[in-house]
């Protein structure tokens, strides 16, 4: 009896709370944490790292064309004098800029549109439904590069690039959403909510969107990554990010031409991309087996 | 059943249509043809550029509806209009896409394979070494964006020829130099196949054995691969009989789509080895502001979309023996 209740007294006698229980979960995947230290790393490089550098991204030094890496242009420099290592950090700033905001507004929309297409039903969720077809009928790739295409030039013609790229990457997360919050709202806490007469709006927000909030973090983290890969893609082939700015896929796209005989200029952005992009995918992953309650991966908590 | 899928087929047609239009609406008005007349030196006489414009149906002194309706009638009589420089769409389209059809058939068809086949065996060796370097890899491939893989294959290729003064790998084009010797045709294709086969087979293989691993843990843990091993089943047969074959079932819908997708799926692969293909043929109508051409790889997109919609729906009623009992 007494060693019964001294083993009960053993046990940590406050029980740990749900975001205590995630955060050891995600301690113990030892990738999402690598992640989550090299995004900071990456984070603190484009804020600050300009300050370290001797050479702004643009200056041209007319001593040094296309040379390889050495002590004065740490990763070499590009046919027209441009220090790589400055260009790299600048293009990382803007690649990340995009793949946040990208991830933010189209997780957002697509829990509004999947959540209210699934509440209200009836006509407004066929039509919801019709519009999430629509846009995963074409190939967005080409349509936003089409659209770019025509749109104005200028320093802040990256915003339009984020605007399009948010509204080509709701559409599947809305889906999700949507098939969650089908049966979400048959639970009680949300009818009793329903008959008091809280409007559709408020419950949307305060009861529905907070279940299935691990879904919604999962799916920005993910979406950051997908948006990197896109806006990189896309300025590879010269539609994305415009020149003099420069993102990731730009120097790519031109490093690339010279790849096989200066291979620095292509490798210094391909490899901090690959590098940014496999830290974002092992933060989601990560964070899938720590919110995910059915997750056998996550260990015991 | 008939009926059912009768009225599909029609939403889906509708919205092809929906989509197809907007595009042409969205490629019209942002793609400027005249804009590739401004910067020929000397200068061209406007009215010859208004007539050629005219000609093809992409002058924006005529109204967009009527361009469109124009457009539109064509379509119905099988003509998908014009490039600014006169090429025919149609016969650009149909062409390219045995090019591509050529490239990416071998590497997406052996990448699915391969990758169901890796996904589903690493799943049965959870956290073991095995497991886990091939999720590394598989992370680490998947995070790499196809043109980096590209250009690095291409890298190493070249150090490697190099390095063996020969030239084993070839990386531009559908056929090069071709030898004297017998086969010597089919040789040099798969020669220049190779290397872009390769990157296909990496990038399918590390998506899809990503989506078969999680797959397969699921049903791995299901209760009836359990009841099945309770009953004395040996650990293989369950895997295989039962734990597999409800696996398999989710990857139909996947690999329709992906075959019916592949089109244009591959535009970098395509760029990079330099196979005139439909991707490749995309991204020059837009730089080259050819609206009728890039409303065209559209529309083919979208067909195939759909097409891997209807596909994935039969194949979900053949598989899944829950679904053809409702």
């Amino acid at each position: 009896m007494s060693t019964a209740t001294s083993a009960i007294a053993a046990k940590p006698a406050k029980r740990l709370t749900r975001g205590r229980l995630i955060w050891r979960r995600f301690l113990r995947n030892k990738t999402a944490v690598v992640g989550a230290i090299g995004i900071v790393f990456l984070f603190g490089l484009t804020l600050f790292g300009q300050y370290f550098l001797y050479w702004k991204f643009d200056d041209i030094d007319t001593n040094a064309f296309l040379m390889p890496p050495d002590s004065a242009h740490l990763l070499g420099t590009t046919q027209a004098g441009r220090d790589v290592l400055a260009l790299t950090i600048r293009g990382l700033g803007k690649s990340l800029l995009i793949g946040f905001l990208v991830a933010m507004i189209s997780t957002s929309l697509a829990a509004m549109v999947g959540a209210s297409a699934a509440y209200l039903g009836g006509w407004y969720e066929k039509a919801m439904l019709w519009i999430i077809d629509l846009l995963l009928v074409v190939p967005s790739f080409f349509l936003i590069a089409v659209a770019t295409k025509g749109a104005p030039e200028g320093e802040s013609s990256w915003l339009i690039l984020v605007v399009l790229l948010a509204i080509f990457a709701w559409p599947l997360s809305a889906r999700v959403v949507r098939s969650l919050t089908l049966s979400i709202r048959e639970r009680e806490y949300v009818l009793a909510a329903k008959f008091m007469g809280i409007s559709p709006f408020r419950i949307i927000v305060r009861h529905i969107l907070p279940n299935a909030s691990s879904l919604l973090i999962i799916d920005a983290t993910l979406g950051v990554g997908g948006a990197i890969l896109s806006e990189t893609g896309l300025s590879y082939f010269g539609f994305g990010v415009q020149a003099p700015d420069t993102s990731l896929g730009t120097l790519i796209g031109e490093g690339a031409n010279m790849a096989t005989t200066f291979p620095w200029i292509f490798l210094g952005p391909a490899s901090v991309l690959v590098f940014l992009v496999m830290c974002v995918n092992a933060i989601g992953d990560g964070l899938r087996d720590a919110l995910d309650p059915s997750s056998a991966s996550g260990g015991q908590a | 059943m008939l009926r059912y899928i009768g009225k599909r087929l029609l939403n889906y047609v509708v919205l092809l249509y929906v989509a197809v239009s907007l595009t042409y609406m969205l490629a019209a008005t942002q793609l400027n043809p005249r804009a590739l007349w401004a910067v020929r030196q000397p200068p061209v006489d406007p009215a010859i550029v208004e007539a050629q414009l005219r000609q093809y149906n992409l002058s924006e002194n005529v109204p967009l509806l009527e361009r469109y309706w124009t457009w539109f009638t064509g379509i119905l009589h099988g003509d998908w209009g014009y490039s600014p420089v006169g090429l025919n769409v149609a016969e650009q389209v149909s062409t390219r896409m045995w090019v591509s059809l050529r490239l990416l058939l071998i590497g997406t068809l052996a990448g699915i394979v391969m990758g169901v086949a890796v996904g589903a065996w690493t799943a049965t060796r959870q956290y073991k070494v095995s497991d886990r370097v091939i999720t590394a890899l598989s992370l680490l491939v998947i995070s790499t964006p196809a043109f980096v893989v590209g250009h690095i294959t291409q890298i190493l290729a070249i150090m490697f020829n190099n390095a063996t003064g020969t030239r084993f790998f070839e990386f531009i084009g559908e056929t090069g130099e071709v030898g004297n010797y017998p086969f010597a045709d089919l040789v040099d294709r798969a020669q220049h196949l190779l290397l872009p086969t390769l990157v296909l087979i990496l990038l399918e293989v590390a998506s899809m054995s990503r989506i078969q691993r999680n797959l397969m843990l699921d049903s791995l843990g299901a209760d009836y691969v359990r009841t099945a091993r309770a009953k004395g089943l040996p650990q293989r047969k369950a895997v295989m009989k039962h734990a597999l074959r409800t696996a398999l079932i989710p990857t139909g819908t996947y690999v329709a789509f992906a075959v019916a997708t592949m089109f244009v799926g591959a535009t970098f692969t395509e760029r990079i080895f330099n196979f005139p293909g439909l991707g490749q043929y995309g991204v020059d109508a837009i730089t080259h502001r050819d609206v009728n051409g890039i409303v065209a790889v559209t529309a083919f997109s979208g067909v195939c979309v759909l097409v891997g919609a209807v596909l994935s729906d039969i194949m979900v009623a053949i598989l899944d023996p829950r679904v053809r009992l409702q």
